[in-house]
């Protein structure tokens, strides 16, 4: 398996990190309620096809990915970083 | 207060030739890693002369990550422009020259043939976070200091393996 980290590129499974679903980067808010909070830490869909992922460029340049991937085919279908999406300045 | 004196990482250690590459160490002066703080890198290259490109290095700096090069030297005052961090003797640093494609990709899991010159990349050796770049010496490899002996041991042994493998084709 090979994932294309958009700085470093097309690298080895072994140089990523895997940490589970994107749920992780959206948090309630402080006030939102015991089962907001419940669904975000316990919650995880288990897709038969399309899912999101984060990985950590780990022995890379370390960034964290949110990886696009199909669980039935293990097609990659998008890699990003999550510092560009939120918007991270140069 | 006793008079002190700077060892390399593997100090004393002969260079080594097999399979035509030659494994060394190289000592480097003053490295500092200079991360440059968000929205300021343009204003820290212009201090610096440049900053490097992912997967880069320009000049004495090697790119390490987003944001963040190692200065192979002394930092001028980046105050409120980088976290500037000392890296002196942390590192080791090991060089290869020779015919070094076929040792590289027993090494690192990247394409050997894409560490053109000028080249730097975050990639490990084995399980160690690692700095490989080619310059127009040949390749060098960074590694935590802590971990000198361990990589000159791994590259060592792929390079007898990789003599004996030529040795059994004739
Ligand atoms: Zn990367």
């Amino acid at each position: 398996m090979r994932l294309t980290c958009p700085l470093c590129g097309d690298r080895d499974r072994r140089e990523f990190y895997y940490s589970g679903s994107e749920d992780t980067l959206t948090r309630p808010a402080p006030d939102a309620g015991d089962a907001a909070w419940d669904d975000m830490l316990y919650l995880r869909t288990n897709p038969a096809g399309v899912t999101k992922d984060l990985w950590y460029h780990e022995s890379g340049c370390g960034s964290w990915l949110v990886v696009t991937r199909n669980t039935v085919t293990h097609e990659i279908l998008a890699t990003e970083r999550v510092a560009d999406r939120k918007g991270a300045p140069k | 207060m006793p008079e002190l004196f700077a060892k390399s990482a593997l100090h004393g250690q002969k260079p080594l030739t097999r399979a035509g590459v030659t494994l060394s160490e190289e000592v480097l002066g003053p490295i500092t890693s200079v991360a440059c703080f968000p929205g300021k890198r343009a204003l820290v290259a212009a201090q610096l002369g440049g900053f490097p490109a992912p997967n880069r290095r320009e000049g004495n700096l090697l790119w390490t990550g987003p944001e963040q090069a190692f200065l192979l030297g002394q930092a001028p005052d980046l105050s409120g422009l980088a976290a500037t961090t000392d890296q002196s003797g942390g590192w080791a640093a090991l060089r290869l020259n020779g015919e070094t494609n076929k040792l590289l990709a027993r090494l690192f899991p990247i394409d050997p043939r894409s560490l053109t010159e000028g080249t730097c990349l975050r990639t490990p050796l084995f399980h160690m976070s690692a700095v490989l770049t080619r310059d127009d010496k040949g390749v060098l490899i960074l590694v935590f200091r802590s971990m000198a002996r361990t990589a000159w041991d791994e590259i060592a042994h792929a390079m007898e393996m990789l003599q004996a493998r030529e040795a059994i084709a004739g």
